[in-house]
């Protein structure tokens, strides 16, 4: 899709928009609707719009596959660690009272840091899955199938 | 307590019935994924709409604002659209897997390759 | 009501392409209901979700499988019949629910007034649906994100093997 302009030219636009509201909804999400989750998934529409106009390949030079699985487990190694943390330094799994001296200060990084683990994975795990949809079809033409074939159409000689 | 007030319920059933049947009916397993889509985002609808106050207003707080709608309901439903999607991803993950083994994604067709395969 | 005639259009179109694409406007018009019924996060995670990373993920998928479904003998009257009778339970128990919208409401009682009252004073952050999903919530949470981890990793177990080519029905046994 590389040689249509217009596409071209609108997601090159769009791109590092979306991305930059992806980082907003990550980090305002205290603040306004919005977090970990919902900018995940706006931070992986952006790199799939990105596969679309530019092909995988490209965006594979980006962030490469290896990449991807690290950060997916990563994020929740993060969320998981934070509990941690919280056990380490005499509260509960998940209390992040004593990650600070400030109570309302504690709350606000752990959950901040949570959200940062839950935007991780989301992302990364999003990106994985339609790049392995995105790959099969080069896959199964490789195998000598044919994906556009029609239904064998058994049913019919019932 | 008029009857108009039971109208969020009532758009609930219908919805979840329309994804039910779509489920039972259609044999295409994408059409299958595509119903069960309509049956969770009906269960969204009926927990969003019990959080809902009449003159409430977003859960974010704010100077000037009495009464708020119920944040818990707009967690539990959160959780579930992501929940929601992982299943969707693995059964479009499996549907795929279904297609090159037995070569179509419709229910009858699968039934009969599975009856050539026993003969 | 769109909701409806367009949910019934998914279910009756035979083409998949054009299903999808319905069920997208779907997702986006459950977003904008969301968003009057005053759950902000949840509208913007449905129409991230629902109308971009799903049709998106079907539209993957359809590259793969054919186009249009199989024509099928009306196998519906049974269904149908199922159907109704359990709509009709339901639209039956539905009024000894609570009425739509009054504070008075049961779900109102407990929790959600607790969170109201006390969020600001526990956490200091305004938006109550972070801080739920958050803090008080958050092992559900992790439970989520392990969820996400899991549906990853099951993708990947399933779509990572390359294709075999299918046992045409000569070789066989």
């Amino acid at each position: 899709m590389r040689d249509n302009a217009i596409l071209v030219v609108v997601a090159r636009f769009l791109i590092p928009l979306v991305m930059l509201f992806g980082l907003y909804v990550q980090f305002h999400g205290e603040y306004s609707p919005g977090g970990g989750f919902q900018a995940g998934v706006l931070f992986a529409s952006a790199w799939i719009l990105f596969v679309f106009i530019y092909g995988l390949e490209t965006a594979l030079r980006v962030i490469p596959q290896r990449l991807i699985y690290a950060l997916a487990s990563l994020g929740v190694l993060l969320y998981a660690l934070i509990g941690v943390l919280g056990v380490v330094l005499g509260g509960h799994f998940l209390d992040f009272y004593p990650l600070l001296d400030a109570p309302k200060a504690a709350q606000q990084t752990g959950i901040i840091l949570v959200e940062f683990g839950v935007g991780v994975t989301v992302a990364a795990v999003v990106m994985l899955i339609f790049l392995l949809f995105a790959r099969r079809r080069a896959d199964t033409v490789a195998a000598g199938l044919d994906p556009d074939a029609a239904d064998d159409v058994r049913v019919d000689a019932e | 307590m008029t009857l108009l007030s039971f109208i969020n319920y009532w758009a609930v059933i219908i919805l979840m019935m329309t994804g039910y049947y779509c489920m039972i009916v259609r044999g295409n397993m994408i059409k299958k994924v595509i119903g069960l889509g309509i049956f969770q985002t009906s269960v969204f609808i009926l927990f969003i709409s019990a959080g809902k106050v009449i003159g409430g207003a977003t859960p974010v707080l704010r100077e000037g604002v009495e009464r708020y709608s119920n944040p818990l309901p707009h967690v539990l439903i959160l959780t579930a659209i992501v929940v929601g999607i992982a299943t969707t991803a693995v059964a479009l993950a499996l549907t795929v897997r279904i297609r090159e083994a037995y070569g179509s994604i419709d229910d009858d067709a699968i039934d009969a390759a599975e009856e050539d395969d026993r003969v | 009501m769109l909701l409806i005639v367009v949910a019934v259009t998914v279910v009756v179109t035979r083409d998949l392409l054009k299903a999808t694409m319905l069920f997208a406007i779907y997702s986006l018009t459950i977003a904008g209901l969301f968003a009057t019924l005053d759950a902000g996060d949840v509208a913007l995670t449905e129409a991230a979700v629902g109308a971009g990373i799903s049709t998106v993920l079907i539209l993957a998928v359809l590259a793969l499988v054919p186009r249009y479904e199989h024509r099928r003998a009306g196998h519906s009257l049974p269904a149908l019949a199922i159907v109704t009778l359990t709509g009709a339970a339901l639209v039956y128990a539905s009024f000894d629910l609570p009425a739509f919208g009054q504070p008075g409401n049961p779900v109102h009682q407990h929790l959600g007034a607790y969170f109201i009252d006390q969020t600001y004073a526990d956490i200091g952050i305004p938006n109550l649906v972070a801080a739920v999903l958050a803090s008080y919530r958050s092992i559900d949470t992790m439970g989520e994100a392990v969820v996400i981890l899991t549906a990853g990793i099951v993708v990947y177990a399933l779509l990572s093997p390359p294709p075999r080519p299918r046992r045409g029905k000569e070789d066989e046994r």
